[in-house]
């Protein structure tokens, strides 16, 4: 299973690093969305402060729904599910694996998200271990959802607008949590429930979605 | 061919469903206004119920998912039933959400907080429309059962972790229904009663709506569907067209 | 040599259809098969339940040993399937797919050395976006990521479609060299001469099922499937 991930995640690495779509794409896309929010919020630098861990997690939740359509579609081309299915790979490591090279997309992705927000909002980045933490557990989480709901929607031809209603519902806990822990973590706003609540909180997300994953991605590959 | 839905169950079951309602909104219109919330506290009678059916619906859908997955029960039934539920549930859930604001207007002073029960039910309904939206979508019927199935069940790990992060995010809400509530006293014992009767006729409004939705369901499929003896005939003689 | 392939009375459903409304077919290990038909017999349905990649709902289907009512995974990786679709993926070289399907398969980079060097990639094409390739030289790469798995069992849907004269003799050359080398063969194809020579023998499907038996090439040509009339039209709901 190590093994058949390691060998996915590679490939659709290596996809990515070909066609340069998150990179000339995504991540531009992402930038102009913090940029569009100040445009939508007061300019005044104290609001932006404010809310930048929310704007923060909601620009990544929009490139993640980008980013996961990107990954379902490089599996969509003609003859790669059969290919896919006759190549002994366990379905647990492709889920692994797909899920695993989306969790790096997004966490380049999210430092570039970063750089942006402490360069256009005037964040100061305190608070770095639990900026991180949160941040790895919210990508693992985001990347495991995105997976399976990538994979159910795929193949269809309402695929791209049928995965932001799948997805976002469910990943609501994480922009929550993610977006609370930030704001602990940066000193914006009174804290109610410790960050580390939160992170553990993302933690067992993170968990139960690559759980869930690695079981139903056998099932969900078995068609036709 | 059968082409109706109806039978002496669904008679029954109808009957029974009417007339539950019937005395639920009686009894809830003769309730006496409390003296916190007013007229609003008739709410009582009907409000729980629906939340309850909501949930009654989409754990129906999340058993019926399992049965399909799983190999020896699966059949087609289980995921037409599947189906079923969810739309009810659906309509559950919109109407617990309507009553829950118009029941929150005089508490809150506005329709809608960001009330961790409110919100949540508003998640369900996000996450189920999408489940409602993905069984619509044309794939072959194998195809949509099993990821209807496995989104189902997704669907149910997602409520739980949705309830945990909502409620430490916000927990401003008044308190469970049944928890406010004193038995002993003679008022309260009187809503008690209007919201089981409540839970009741929403329990049976809900298995008659479901008896009905899964019939259609089936007479959809029996609709374009030969027997399997005549489709193995008919591709068989495709030798003599071809020719 | 054994039975590379044993059908009876083989169903397999697309949807509610039966593409294979009962198919007989036995194939001996170090068999070349070629399976004729019109358009919509069932030729690539066929192929692909052999692959296990179709259930079969009726019958009994046993593959390389594998009983394919009760398990189809545990085959699926020792047969190579070369299907309409090249199964590339558009943004990676050719060399890059072809070792990640080597790879995925257990292979190694020499198997995929020679895979590309026997289809006649060299250098670059090897190093060529395989999207940004001709049909007929995916066609060559397809084939090669299909050499490279070492299948025990060959399914080719039209090996011959898309290629000129040169890639055409590869392909009948590969398959010879996979049956010296213990492989069995089961292809479609509309070239039927050429895929004739190339075969030990060929079957017929029509209306989902084999018509003619196993029969040397002498008398298929211009054998017409017998199958009976039906007495009355039957009127389909």
């Amino acid at each position: 299973m190590w093994r058949d991930a390691l060998l996915v995640g590679a490939k659709d690495l290596r996809v990515e690093a070909r066609s340069r779509v998150a990179t000339n794409q995504v991540a531009p896309f992402a930038v102009l969305v913090l940029v569009l929010f100040a445009f939508a919020l007061d300019p005044d630098r104290g609001m932006l402060q404010r809310a930048a861990a929310g704007l923060f997690w909601v620009a990544v939740l929009f490139s993640a729904v980008l980013t996961v359509q990107r990954s379902q579609a490089v599996e969509g081309a003609d003859g790669i599910g059969d290919a896919l299915r006759l190549s002994g790979l366990d379905p647990a490591g492709i889920f692994l694996g797909k899920a695993g090279a989306l969790a790096v997309e997004l966490f380049a992705l999210e430092l570039v998200l970063g750089a942006g927000v402490i360069v256009l909002y005037g964040v100061d980045p305190a608070g770095y271990p639990t900026l991180v933490a949160t941040a790895a557990a919210a990508t693992l989480a985001l990347a495991a959802a995105g997976t399976i709901y990538g994979a159910l929607a795929s193949g269809s031809r309402v695929q791209e607008t049928l995965l932001p209603l799948l997805l976002l519902p469910a990943v609501a806990p994480v922009l929550i949590a993610a977006t609370r822990a930030w704001e602990a973590a940066l000193g914006t706003a009174v804290a109610v429930t410790a960050a580390a609540d939160w992170v553990s909180l993302l933690g067992v997300l993170a968990v139960v979605y690559v759980a869930f994953g690695v079981a139903a991605f056998g099932p969900l590959m078995e068609e036709r | 061919m059968r082409t109706s839905t109806s039978s002496s169950l669904t008679l029954s079951l109808g009957l029974a469903a009417g007339l539950s309602l019937g005395a639920a909104v009686v009894l809830g219109l003769t309730l006496p206004a409390s003296v916190e919330q007013g007229e609003y506290s008739r709410l009582i009678a009907i409000h729980p119920g629906l939340a309850w059916a909501s949930y009654l619906c989409f754990g129906v859908t999340a058993l019926s998912s399992a049965a399909w997955l799983w190999p020896r029960t699966r059949a087609p039934r289980w995921d037409r039933l599947a189906g079923a539920s969810a739309e009810i549930g659906v309509v559950f859930t919109a109407l617990t959400l309507a009553t829950g604001s118009i029941w929150g207007r005089p508490t809150w002073g506005v329709w809608w907080v960001w009330d961790a029960r409110l919100t949540l039910s508003a998640l369900m309904l996000a996450l189920y429309l999408g489940y409602l939206a993905l069984r619509r979508v044309p794939n072959p019927p194998e195809i949509r059962a099993r990821r209807s199935a496995v989104a189902a069940l997704l669907a149910v790990v997602v409520v739980p972790l949705n309830h945990f992060a909502v409620d430490w995010w916000r927990t401003l809400h008044q308190g469970r229904s049944f928890a406010q509530l004193d038995p002993g006293n003679d008022l309260d014992g009187a809503f008690i009663g209007a919201m089981l009767l409540g839970l009741l006729a929403m329990t049976l409004v809900y298995s008659w709506l479901l008896v009905h939705r899964y019939r259609v369901a089936r007479l959809e499929d029996e609709r374009d569907e030969r027997s399997f003896e005549e489709a193995l005939d008919a591709r068989r003689r495709e030798t003599v067209v071809a020719r | 040599m054994g039975v590379a392939v044993n059908l009876r009375s083989a169903v397999c459903l697309l949807g509610r259809f039966p593409a294979l409304a009962g198919v007989d077919l036995v194939v001996a290990s170090g068999e070349i098969v070629l399976v004729q038909g019109a358009n919509g017999a069932g030729k690539t349905t066929l192929l692909r339940a052999l692959a296990g990649l179709v259930p079969v709902v009726e019958g009994e289907a046993e593959v390389l040993g594998h009983d394919l009512r009760r398990d189809r995974r545990s085959l699926r990786c020792h047969v190579g399937l070369l299907g309409h679709g090249p199964g590339l993926y558009d943004d990676l070289s050719v060399a890059d797919n072809l070792r990640f399907w080597a790879r995925a398969a257990g292979g190694d980079g020499d198997d995929v050395t020679r895979a590309a060097a026997r289809m006649g990639l060299d250098g670059r094409l090897l190093e060529a976006a395989a999207g940004r390739l001709s049909t007929g030289q995916r066609r060559r790469a397809a084939l090669a990521a299909l050499v490279a798995r070492k299948p025990r069992l060959w399914l080719l849907d039209e090996p011959h479609a898309g290629l000129d004269a040169a890639g055409r003799d590869v392909v009948d050359g590969l398959v010879r060299e996979a049956v010296d080398g213990g492989a069995t063969v089961v292809l479609a194809s509309h070239e039927l001469e050429r895929a004739r020579a190339l075969a030990d023998r060929s079957v017929v499907l029509a209306g989902g099922r084999t018509v003619a038996g196993p029969a040397d090439h002498a008398g298929i040509a211009d054998a017409a499937p017998s199958v009976p009339e039906p007495t009355e039209p039957v009127h389909v709901a």
